[in-house]
């Protein structure tokens, strides 16, 4: 759009046509005071806080509401302004309690900076204050009315950007009052943005209320641990008698792919991290018993059983099982510790979508994966199969908000009436379980239209050729499409010009387990284990043969062929139905959080720490790649990295082989083994020193493989400046050559919906108390269309 | 409610006032529906010039000329075009579409017709505030009688062109009044105003071009229509053409609603058309144009009822609600009454209104009941004096207007509250014979 030239405070501005004032004067840095706009919603003009004299019009505007014109003088700071805007902060605290002292929101409150800027010292007010009791709205939403300064910011975010429609404005005049949709309390998605957008303490959050105060905590920026989303969140971190506790979740750190959206779990859903069930000790089996023990006598116990299997029975006999919450670094470790130190491909993790196919599919086609922000921006967006609103909340809000301030086309392909209808441009329901149909039918296979249902097939040839039609399309699916139906949607893509697209896998690091190779017939970057010749060089002797996947390996113990077991951070035995008494005589060895069902058939239970207390990186399901930020220490537990290298060395196999520290590695580090809140310095230090090792050089230093991961695995080769930055960079991986055809009964999604996630869900207090207050029917019902 | 007239009185809205016109055939007898036949034979644009040059401006209270008004409607549009009758009426001493309603409902629905020819609409809302139920019926009946005649609905009067007619009733509130805010109650939504620009004849009802018109504005255009622009202006003072409902309240011999040509002396009207003041007493105070016009002074009422006279006088036509106080009222009490009607009508939407109306009246029953300081008489003009012209609608100025005038005409009646001496007007029992509001 053409420039628009205007004057503020003598300053000349230009900005693109239909700029609001507002923003035009935030671009030359003249803070115009408000309340009320809130970028990206709608304009209310009601706080009055903005207003600003205009030259020609006789009374004050709001600099929220007006549009800037050619030639337009905007005055910001004349006796008038500033008396107005005096006015308005004097009238806002005159029924305001002024609680300040107990209040969540003192000391990061907007109206306590817009009184200590703009307004007066005195009250003119005798009379008493309106008061209303505070209310309990849901076990994460408080609302105390008093403290309500009306910016109906809360409205907008719930109805406008997360299209629930939960809050509104009940009674006029001074009796007007912010409610919830169900008369006393919310049904709704709990997603807490409505606290977050709060300028004030009105909305306050169940999880932190009255915990401490803003400027008590430590505020660390990192990644959400639940869904393959990656959201970027701050955690506020207290010290506690274990170290730290992470109080609360918010996103003041906009910059991060999500801007402002968290959903509940990135917002309450830490506090699986304090749960009294932790496991705080390591644990070793005797007796029939699992048995408290000390690290140092289950290293060794591991590391020789270990190796006593590898060298009597061979590589074959152990299995490795990884996660998809772990880093990626943990990742890539354990893919090669499997390999050189176990010397077996028997290695596999929960998978949760086909990224093998999908990286067979995208090669040669390096930027045809969309990003997270792409998918904010694209003019049309294709989603076959998956419900995002429930299992990527984020990439919901990223498609919604796009269809509303941009205007995308949204085509929606799903056998049921998913709550992104309702932004679609046009929506297609398709019978249970034919999502792979309607790929393949796509894809130009005009057969596969017949299992498609009820719509007739110049319904379909015209949808195909509607798709067809558009520029830049994303093309968004989850497991439900996998192998030749992912190839074949692939080309349909590609034959739009500039379509992206997206595989949907479901947690936090989905996406880098499959890229780091947990898979008996991949090594890492999808290369398969016929073709290793590059990491034969970098890692030295390895088995050749494509190893057991998950099952395989539970038939193997089952047969007696699996001596070993070894499983980090998953649960195969709860999420994946495993039998645990095939593996009655197999060492089985896992580092989890939990006494998980997969955990109590083991023979050695190690401690892990989660992904808030520990550093890495995380790829999400579009491929961005995030630094993960330890949060703080945590006594008792270790990070699965360290244990792996732990293992490694009491098996004596030489470390530094493992993780090129010293030599070749890199000199910094990832805050894991320095930094103020680590302390883990001092207990490494102990140990390096013990075998002679330099102790800035840490082994259990993920940067030292991140180094290594960034040069082997293609795609990562993202600028670590910006990475370490925390800012979020896209991985371009592509597969090698063929992608294997995996087998479609070992994709295991994981089909968690708002409310839970996996494993750790099930130890989020917020969570449980949510589920807990629901009523059966989906927020989706309760919500006006 | 009762009738009465006088002889300075130029009928022209009022003319089939108590003739039975709420009978379609009384009313065709009494050349009803005339002006859209002969509207209906003329160019919209030739419409618009006609009511342009008529002078007609807006009985609601902002007095804009109408014709220029429905000239801003796009002539092209994507989206239906709407004609709004706003009968709303709330404002305190206003009652004047009250008497429109109960005996002329169709030459409102005429004026709506006719409005919609000039701009090319097809679609027109009659919104009847909530308390008027009565009036409702009265509407529903004089709608549906229309339909049934064929003068409403498909190919009118039998010249192809459509127009369809609806009722629509109010919920109780005063600022669904304002034109914004009554869209937003008519899409069935909390009534309180839009942002502004876009303007209503762009964007308004529905999204759609909308020309919104007070009652009485609508009902003046078949009579200008039928009877010519020049005729209709020669009858009111330049650029205030033609007559008006006056609403005569308070404390006078004959109270009442006088249509009497724009521009008729203040003074005059009230002590000849409203017989004067009851019982020899002295006038003390005129609210001239409804309850949110700043007060006049007895010594300022030598003036003519125009908007632009009332304007130089410090004070504004308004809705043509004329409230007559004589010297047994308390000011304070008066000022307080009309600040409780409008904290009550306060919508809430922006803060300078939805707060300052509550401690403007918070601080006047303080001080009407002896609890006042001296220093409440400058808060009370403080406080105003910052809400006015910084809310987002005029309610707040229509509060915030008469009681700086009050404060600043009438200081002396505030500083003898103070300090705990009661009020001498209550003392003297006046208390139940102030006008009553709302
Ligand atoms: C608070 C408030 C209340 C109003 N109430 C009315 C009303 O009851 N009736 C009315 O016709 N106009 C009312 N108005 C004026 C309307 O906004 C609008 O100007 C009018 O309907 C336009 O019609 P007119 O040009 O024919 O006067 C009100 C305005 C405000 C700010
Ligand atoms: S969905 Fe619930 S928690 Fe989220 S913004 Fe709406 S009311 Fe608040
Ligand atoms: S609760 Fe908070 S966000 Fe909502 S209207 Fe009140 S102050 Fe604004
Ligand atoms: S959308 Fe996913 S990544 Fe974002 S906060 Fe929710 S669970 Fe975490
Ligand atoms: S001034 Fe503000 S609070 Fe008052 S009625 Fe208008 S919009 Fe509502
Ligand atoms: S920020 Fe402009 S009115 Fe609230």
């Amino acid at each position: 759009m053409a420039d628009v030239n205007i004057t503020v405070d003598g300053k000349k501005v230009t900005a693109p046509a239909g700029t609001l004032l507002i923003e035009a004067c935030k671009s030359v840095g003249i803070e115009v005071p408000s309340f009320c706009y809130y970028p990206n919603l709608s304009l209310q003009g009601a706080c009055r806080m903005c207003l600003v004299k205009v030259e020609k019009m006789p009374k004050l505007q709001t600099a929220c509401t007006t549009v800037i014109s050619e030639g337009m003088i905007a005055i910001t700071n004349n006796d008038e302004v500033r008396q107005a805007r005096k006015s308005m902060v004097e009238l806002l605290l005159g029924n305001h309690p002024l609680d300040c002292p107990v209040c969540d929101a003192g000391g990061e409150c907007e109206l306590q900076d817009m009184t200590f800027s703009y307004g007066a010292a005195e009250s003119k007010f005798m009379e008493a204050k309106n008061h209303k009791d505070e209310q309990q709205w849901s076990p994460v939403v408080y609302f105390d009315r008093p403290r309500c300064i009306l910016c109906y910011r809360c409205v907008r975010v719930c109805g406008e950007a997360m299209d629930v429609w939960a809050l509104g404005v009940q009674n006029r005049g001074v009796v007007s009052v912010i409610a919830p949709n169900k008369e006393d309390h919310l049904e709704c998605e709990e997603c807490g943005m409505c606290i977050d957008i709060c300028p004030v303490g009105a909305l306050t959050s169940g999880a932190y209320r009255y915990k401490t105060r803003p400027w008590e905590m430590n505020h660390v920026g990192t990644i959400c641990t639940h869904c393959g989303d990656g959201c970027k969140t701050t955690l506020g971190v207290r010290r506690s008698d274990s170290g730290m506790q992470i109080v609360r979740g918010d996103n003041r750190d906009k910059s991060g792919i999500n801007g402002d959206f968290l959903c509940i779990k990135g917002r309450y859903a830490f506090d699986f991290a304090d749960d009294p069930q932790r496991v705080t000790t390591p644990l070793i089996r005797r007796d029939g018993q699992l048995a408290p023990s000390t690290w140092e006598e289950a290293f060794e116990l591991i590391g020789k059983r270990f190796a006593e299997i590898r060298d009597k029975e061979g590589g074959r006999a152990i299995g490795v099982v990884g996660s998809n919450r772990t880093t990626n670094e943990e990742n890539y470790l354990l893919s090669k510790f499997a390999r050189v130190v176990l010397k077996t491909n028997s290695i596999d993790h929960r998978r949760t979508a086909d990224f093998p196919a999908f990286a067979a599919a995208m090669v040669g086609k390096p930027h045809a994966a969309a990003t997270m922000r792409d998918v904010f921006n694209a003019p049309a967006i294709l989603v076959i199969g998956n419900n995002p609103t429930e299992q990527h909340p984020l990439l919901a809000w990223q498609i919604r908000n796009n269809v509303r301030l941009h205007r995308a086309r949204l085509y929606v392909i799903n056998s049921r009436p998913i709550k992104l209808r309702r932004q679609a441009t046009s929506f297609t329901e398709i019978p249970q379980g034919t999502e792979g149909q309607a790929a393949a039918f796509l894809g130009g296979d005009d057969s596969a239209a017949e299992a498609l249902g009820s719509g007739s097939r110049e319904m379909w040839v015209g949808l195909r050729d509607k798709l067809r039609g558009e520029g830049k399309l994303i093309i968004i699916f989850d497991s439900a499409i996998r192998g030749k139906d992912i190839s074949a949607l692939v080309k349909f893509g590609s034959a739009v010009s500039g379509a992206k697209f997206v595989c949907l896998g479901d947690y936090s690091n989905s996406r880098g387990a499959a890229d780091m190779g947990l898979y008996p017939d991949f090594l890492p970057g999808y290369r398969p284990i016929a073709d290793a010749s590059t990491f034969k060089d970098e890692w030295g002797d390895m088995p050749t043969a494509p190893g057991l996947n998950v099952s395989q390996m539970a038939e193997a113990a089952a047969a007696g062929t699996l001596k070993g077991f070894y499983v980090v951070g998953s649960n195969p035995v709860g999420g994946l139905g495993l039998d645990p008494f095939a593996f009655s005589n197999t060492f089985v060895v896992v580092q989890d959080m939990f006494l998980t069902e997969t955990a109590q058939m083991a023979d050695v239970v190690l401690p892990s720490a989660n992904a808030y207390e520990k550093a890495g990186t995380f790829t999400n399901t579009c491929g961005d790649i995030q630094l993960v930020k330890k949060a703080g220490e945590v006594s008792d537990v270790k990070s699965d990295f360290e244990m792996i290298v732990r293992i490694a060395d009491a098996t004596g196999f030489e470390v530094r082989k493992l993780v090129p520290f010293g030599g070749r590695g890199t000199s910094a580090d990832m805050g894991q083994s320095r930094g103020a809140q680590s302390g883990e310095a001092d207990r490494h230090v102990v140990w390096l020193e013990a075998h002679g090792l330099e102790p800035k050089m840490s082994p259990f230093d993920p940067m030292a493989i991140l180094d290594e991961i960034q040069r082997l695995v293609p795609g990562y080769d993202v600028s670590r400046m910006n990475l370490l930055a925390g800012n979020d960079q896209h991985t371009t991986t592509v597969g090698t050559g063929q992608g294997g055809v995996q087998d479609a009964k070992l994709i295991a999604p994981a089909n968690d919906n708002l409310f839970t996630s996996g494993t750790l869900g099930r130890y989020s207090r917020a969570l449980n108390s949510v589920i807990e207050n629901r009523n059966p029917e989906p927020a989706e019902e309760v919500a006006a269309d | 409610m009762h009738l009465v007239s006088h002889p300075d009185e130029v009928k022209v809205v009022s003319k089939r006032f108590g003739k039975g016109a709420t009978d379609l055939d009384r009313y065709l007898a009494l050349d009803g529906y005339k002006a859209v036949q002969k509207a209906l034979g003329m160019q919209p644009d030739g419409i618009i010039n006609e009511v342009k040059n008529s002078g007609l401006r807006g009985r609601g209270g902002a007095g804009f000329n109408t014709g220029l008004k429905w000239s801003f409607v796009p002539k092209q549009s994507a989206k239906p075009k709407y004609i709004l009758c706003n009968g709303d009426e709330s404002e305190p001493g206003t009652c004047k579409d009250r008497l429109i309603f109960e005996h002329d409902p169709h030459a409102v629905i005429e004026g709506v017709v006719i409005a919609g020819l000039a701009v090319g609409s097809h679609t027109g809302y009659i919104y009847i505030r909530g308390e008027y139920r009565y009036l409702s019926n009265l509407m529903q009946k004089a709608i549906k009688d229309a339909y049934a005649r064929g003068l409403l609905g498909k190919n009118i009067f039998g010249s192809g062109y459509d127009f369809d007619v609806y009722w629509h009733g109010g919920a109780g509130a005063y600022e669904v009044g304002e034109e914004s805010a009554l869209m937003e109650s008519l899409e069935g939504k909390r009534g309180i105003p839009r942002i502004r620009p876009p303007f209503p004849a762009v964007v308004g009802l529905w999204g759609g071009p909308t020309v919104i018109n007070n009652a009485e504005t609508l009902a003046s255009v078949p009579h200008i229509i039928l009877g010519g622009a020049e005729w209709y202006s020669n009858l009111g003072t330049p650029k205030n053409g033609g007559t008006r409902l006056f609403c005569l309240s308070g404390h006078l011999n004959r109270p009442g609603v006088y249509e009497l040509p724009m521009g008729y002396n203040l003074k005059k009207m009230i002590y000849e058309v409203g017989g004067g003041i009851p019982n020899r007493k002295k006038l003390k105070a005129v609210v001239p144009g409804g309850s949110s016009t700043p007060v006049l002074t007895a010594d300022e009422i030598d003036a003519p009822m125009d908007f632009d006279s009332l304007m130089k006088a410090g004070s504004m036509l308004g809705s043509g609600g004329v409230v007559v106080l004589d010297e047994t009222t308390c000011i304070v009490k008066f000022a307080l009454r009309t600040m409780k009607f409008y904290r009550h009508e306060s919508c809430g939407w922006c803060i300078p209104c939805r707060e300052g109306t509550d401690w403007l009246e918070k601080t006047l029953i303080r001080l009407h009941a002896g609890g006042g300081l001296k220093k409440d008489i400058d808060n009370i003009l403080y406080l105003s004096e910052n809400m006015l012209g910084r809310t987002f609608c005029p309610l707040g100025d229509a509060a915030a207007m008469p009681t700086i005038a009050f404060v600043k005409k009438f200081r002396k009646e505030f500083e003898d509250h103070l300090e705990a001496r009661p009020c001498a007007f209550e003392a003297a029992g006046s208390v139940e014979r102030l006008p009553v509001m709302a």
